[in-house]
């Protein structure tokens, strides 16, 4: 049984080869600060969990790092896939984020949904639908692209959110609480296929969870963002390799990663 | 809902709204009220079907304008609204001065118009455009707030400027109450034509109306009030087809069953 629970202060012990570096992160809200000093690293194909209860800043560390917030301070760190690293800080448009609503657009067919990101970015209809279009079999889509949101299951809803952000092109996906709405059954389901899924396309991914279960079973690492002003406490590594199944979540390993993580929180 | 209710649906009025004519038909037979004064459906229909040919003139003027107004009232209730949703200065300075010039009766103002226009087509039309102008813009702005504030960060989160932002989303989920807005706008129209013609004119079911109530013709009188109602209920059925063309995702569970 190996868990090593280790304190963090900045990341300035962080691997090379990092796709993803947030390094002291700062903001503030007039005079309540919310993020004390965030930082945070993914690697190429990893699956990081920010384990919080809710209100501790984790939306507002995501709209951080999605552009749609400046911090006060530090700098986050985008790989180039030419070795070096550039500070996307305050830019839209360069991570892929998915929110735990599908946010479909009702008005749209599925195809045009998922076509949306493409579209966004310049191209043609007709190009960006049939781009979307080869995607439908290796996400479960096939058949749905002419219905509309309105026609189809919270769960493969959700696999459409995953197609449109994975459409949006880039190799990082923020994902906040993309299965919190789901029910049991259904999470699991779509639990297990983006992890299989995710390792097909080789996205890395950020994920936003309350849900320690989640964490646990889905993570390579977990951060536990604590406080206020909030900041990564403690960092936990799952060295258990994905997918697990679900006895895994029986297990006496499981259990004690759910005790000390209870225990910090 | 099973065929019996959908029946019992549009039965039911048409049963209602036969019992009145037969009872209004039965009242001005009995002689208990002068029937000149209370002439009844057949006499109607009848004077009806006699100046039909006269009657379609004046409704083709009584369209026009209604129509031109309703297409300026719409362009610019769009203007109008997507100006107050894309800057909250706007909004707050506008609404405020909207909502006051609709407790102006449109009659109040119709003689103005005639007095600034003269008797020709233009104040009709800016009447239409006035009546119709606000539940179109207002309509629209409620549909353009109507977006949820995550699909718009969602968007940022893409990179979509405004404008896209705007036509992929909020001008789709405005589309609602953009029909809505325009069932309420078209009937105003019509109503608002013929009232700016009682005023002078020389053309349209307006001035129609006035020539006969000066020679005492009730029976004509009532042809030409059916005539205007059943213009403005085939308006508003023609805006429902346009709906249902135009937005086949808000008619999916009809379809299904």
């Amino acid at each position: 049984m190996s868990t090593d629970t280790q304190s963090r202060s900045g990341s300035g012990d962080a691997e090379a080869g990092d796709i993803l570096r947030a390094e002291h992160l700062v903001k503030s809200y007039g005079d309540r600060k919310v993020l004390g000093d965030v930082s945070i690293r993914l690697s190429p194909g990893e699956l990081v969990s920010i384990l919080g209860v809710s209100g501790v800043g984790k939306t507002t560390l995501f709209n951080i790092l999605s552009g749609l917030l400046k911090p006060d301070s530090g700098s986050i760190l985008l790989a180039d896939g030419e070795g070096g690293m550039q500070n996307i800080a305050g830019e839209t448009g360069r991570l892929s984020y998915m929110l735990q609503k599908d946010m479909l657009l009702p008005h749209k067919t599925i195809q045009d949904n998922v076509a949306l990101p493409l579209l966004l970015k310049g191209m043609n209809r007709k190009d960006a639908r049939a781009k979307a279009l080869s995607f439908f079999d290796q996400f479960g889509l096939s058949g749905t692209q002419e219905k509309y949101p309105a026609q189809l299951s919270g769960g493969m809803r959700q696999r459409a959110a995953l197609l449109r952000t994975y459409l949006c092109g880039n190799r990082v996906a923020l994902l906040d609480e993309p299965f919190s709405a789901l029910d049991t059954l259904t999470r699991t389901s779509v639990q297990e296929w983006y992890l299989k899924v995710m390792d097909e396309i080789r996205m890395s991914t950020l994920f936003i969870t309350h849900d320690i279960d989640e964490a646990i079973l889905l993570s390579d690492r977990i951060y536990i963002m604590k406080g206020s002003p909030a900041s990564m406490t403690d960092e936990l590594v799952i060295p258990t390799p994905r997918p697990r199944d679900r006895d895994y979540m029986l297990s006496e390993e499981f259990l004690s990663y759910k005790r000390q993580i209870r225990a910090i929180l | 809902m099973s065929r019996r209710t959908k029946t019992a649906e549009w039965l039911t009025p048409i049963l209602f709204i036969g019992a009145a004519l037969l009872i209004w038909q039965a009242v001005s037979m009995s002689g208990l009220v002068p029937n000149y004064m209370l002439p009844s459906p057949i006499q109607m229909v009848q004077a009806l079907v006699k100046d039909f040919p006269l009657l379609m003139k004046h409704s083709r003027a009584t369209l026009i304008e209604a129509g031109l107004g309703l297409l300026i009232g719409v362009a610019l209730g769009f203007s109008v609204a997507a100006l107050m949703d894309a800057f909250p200065t706007a909004r707050r300075g506008l609404y405020p001065i909207l909502v006051i010039t609709q407790t102006i009766p449109p009659v109040a103002i119709a003689p103005l118009l005639i007095l600034w226009f003269s008797y020709g087509i233009a104040p009709k039309v800016v009447l239409v455009v006035l009546v119709s102008f606000f539940p179109m813009a207002v309509g629209l702005l409620e549909g353009f707030q109507s977006v949820d504030e995550d699909m718009i960060r969602l968007m940022k989160s893409m990179k979509a400027s405004r404008w896209q932002i705007f036509r992929h989303v909020k001008v789709p989920a405005a589309l609602g109450q953009f029909f809505s807005g325009l069932k309420i706008a078209v009937s105003y129209s019509v109503i608002g034509a013929v009232i700016a013609e009682w005023l002078g004119g020389f053309e349209g079911l307006g001035v129609y109306m006035t020539r006969v109530k000066k020679a005492y013709s009730y029976d004509k009188m009532f042809a030409v009030i059916l005539l205007v109602s059943v213009i403005s209920l085939l308006l508003m059925g023609l805006v429902r087809i346009l709906q249902r063309k135009c937005m086949p995702w808000a008619y999916l569970n009809e379809e299904n069953k």
